[in-house]
Order: C-alpha cells, then sequence, then structure tokens
C-alpha cells in the first residue's frame, strides 16, 4: 500500500539528486537550469502528494502556478544564456565574473 | 499493483535524474529529463492529479524542454572546457545530498507523515473529474492568481522577446509598414515643365538639312 512518506522520500531524493547537480555541473549553465528544473518537480510532487492525502484540491493549484512561473522562469533564463552567449562567446559560469562576486 | 507501478517509475525517475547530472552532453541530459518528466507524471497520475499529469507532459516535455534543445543546439559549446572539475567536485556533491536527503527525511519520515498520521484516502469514483474540480476552485477561489499568472506569462514573452531581439543597421530587408502606408504620391511625381517656342539655329539648320 502507497502512503505519504513514499512519495515524500521520492522527492526528497529527486532533490538532493538535483541539488548534487548543481554542485557537480558547475560550470554548465544549461545543466544548472535543468537542475533547477527537476528541483522544482521534486517540490511539485510534494505538494500533489499532500492534496491527494489530505483531500485539498488548493495542492494542485500551487502545482499549476508553480509550472506557469517555471515556464516563464526557463523562457527567460534561456534567453539571458543566449544573450551571454553572444556576447561572451561562453556558458561557463567561472568566466562571468565582471561583477567580482 | 500500484506499488508494482510507483515501484517502477520511481527508479525510472531516480536513475534518468542521475543520469541528468552526470553525462556531459547537454542535449543527452536534456532527453533524460524529459524521461524524468514522463515518469513523474505516471507517478502524479497515481496520486489522482490527472490534469497536472497531462500538464507537464504537454506544457514541460513538449515546449519547455524543446525550448532547451533549441537552445543547446544554437550554442556552439565547448564540451571539453565545460567537463573540467567534474571528478574534483563529486564527493563535495555526494556529500552534500546525502546531508540534505538527511535533513528531508528526518522531517518528512514515518514518524511525521506515516500512516497513522495521514490514512490513505478511498480512491474516487470513475465518472470523477479532476479537470472540473480543479476548474471549480482555479476559477473561483483563486481567480485573481490565475490573472497574475496570465500577466507573469505575458512578461515573460515580452522579456524573452527584447532579451534575445537583436538590430542589426547593415542588412537588407523590407520595411513593410512603408511599403503599406505609401501613397502614389510618393511614387509619382508630375511635374510641369514649361515648354518654349523652339528657336531656330544654324545648328539646327544644319542637322535639318
Amino acid at each position: 500500500m502507497l502512503i505519504l512518506t513514499h512519495f515524500l522520500v521520492l522527492s526528497a531524493i529527486l532533490f538532493s539528486i538535483s541539488l548534487a547537480g548543481v554542485f557537480i555541473n558547475r560550470k554548465n549553465v544549461i545543466i544548472l537550469l535543468m537542475c533547477v528544473e527537476l528541483m522544482l518537480l521534486a517540490v511539485n510532487t510534494n505538494f500533489i502528494a499532500f492534496s491527494y492525502f489530505l483531500g485539498d484540491t488548493a495542492g494542485q493549484v500551487f502545482v499549476f502556478f508553480i509550472l506557469t512561473v517555471a515556464a516563464a522562469e526557463a523562457a527567460i533564463g534561456l534567453a539571458i544564456l543566449v544573450v551571454l552567449f553572444r556576447n561572451k562567446r561562453t556558458i561557463n559560469v567561472e568566466e562571468l565574473d565582471t561583477l567580482k562576486g | 499493483m500500484e506499488t508494482i507501478v510507483f515501484y517502477v517509475f520511481s527508479t525510472f525517475m531516480i536513475l534518468s535524474a542521475l543520469m541528468v547530472i552526470t553525462v556531459h552532453n547537454p542535449v543527452r541530459a536534456a532527453f533524460f529529463l524529459v524521461l524524468t518528466f514522463f515518469a513523474s507524471a505516471a507517478v502524479w497520475l497515481l496520486l489522482e492529479a490527472e490534469f497536472l499529469a497531462i500538464i507537464l507532459i504537454i506544457v514541460y516535455v513538449g515546449a519547455v524542454m524543446v525550448l532547451f534543445l533549441f537552445v543547446v543546439m544554437m550554442l556552439d559549446v565547448n564540451l571539453a572546457e565545460l567537463k573540467k572539475g567534474f571528478v574534483k567536485n563529486l564527493p563535495l556533491a555526494i556529500i552534500v545530498a546525502l546531508a540534505m536527503f538527511a535533513m528531508i527525511f528526518m522531517v518528512v519520515g514515518g514518524e511525521q507523515f506515516g500512516i497513522q498520521k495521514f490514512a490513505v484516502p478511498e480512491r474516487h469514483a470513475a465518472d470523477y473529474s479532476n479537470v472540473s474540480a480543479l476548474g471549480q476552485v482555479l476559477y473561483t477561489e483563486y481567480v485573481y492568481s490565475f490573472e497574475i499568472a496570465a500577466v507573469i506569462l505575458l512578461v515573460g514573452i515580452v522579456a524573452a522577446i527584447s532579451l534575445t531581439l537583436r538590430r542589426r543597421p547593415n542588412t537588407r530587408h523590407q520595411k513593410v509598414e512603408d511599403q503599406v502606408a505609401v501613397k502614389s504620391a510618393d511614387r509619382l511625381r508630375v511635374v510641369k515643365v514649361e515648354t518654349q517656342p523652339r528657336k531656330h539655329t544654324i545648328a539646327n539648320a544644319e542637322v535639318e538639312k
């Protein structure tokens, strides 16, 4: 029988994997964006699991809005990436140190 | 049966997520991310979120991942340069991920959210419509948020277009608005030329002979 912990642990594993991905692929901005998408997927799975086990549709509405914002975020992030590549000819994060951060 | 389906798709999900973060080629990473989305859509179907599972496939796999693939193919990325530091960061990544998982597991583990705290709800009947249930909440209680989401998408469109719009002054292209707005007076100019009486000069007389 499937209980709530199954889904929560699944999304915890997914979140940890994507966090490791941020550390591993520290140079490639595209894969960093993909890891952010994976994190959002883990969070959405949590929302839907709670929505189902609490019998409340509000969780699914939140997932709907997260998907909307994530789509806009991906579009703008990739647009920034294209402009960045056009100006700098690289997507390596370590070379983007103009702000001296 | 449901447990088997859950474990099969969870295994797919975790393995493909591991492939996303470990393959070097961004195109392959994007395809494995698509596989992750498909598997998690199946998990969402187990949780009776049919509409969101379909939206995940259509919007994420159909639009966002295709956008990723387009960008990956447009950029001429030096992959060998980006591979460096992979092994160096690996131990740190594993440590951080395990610590993160341990912390989350302490919170969401069986004691707080187990079967005795959250009973498994009964499945809805076959004529239950997830779409109409979601729509009834979305268009009444959350209608302002819904409109704000629409505005966010509009801002996303405008921002993405205005960021990547490139004006190149040296290229030759038609200006359609000028072509449409043209009037006949711009094309044809009628000039009044004053006529003069012809004079008979000596040279003309020579030619006429």
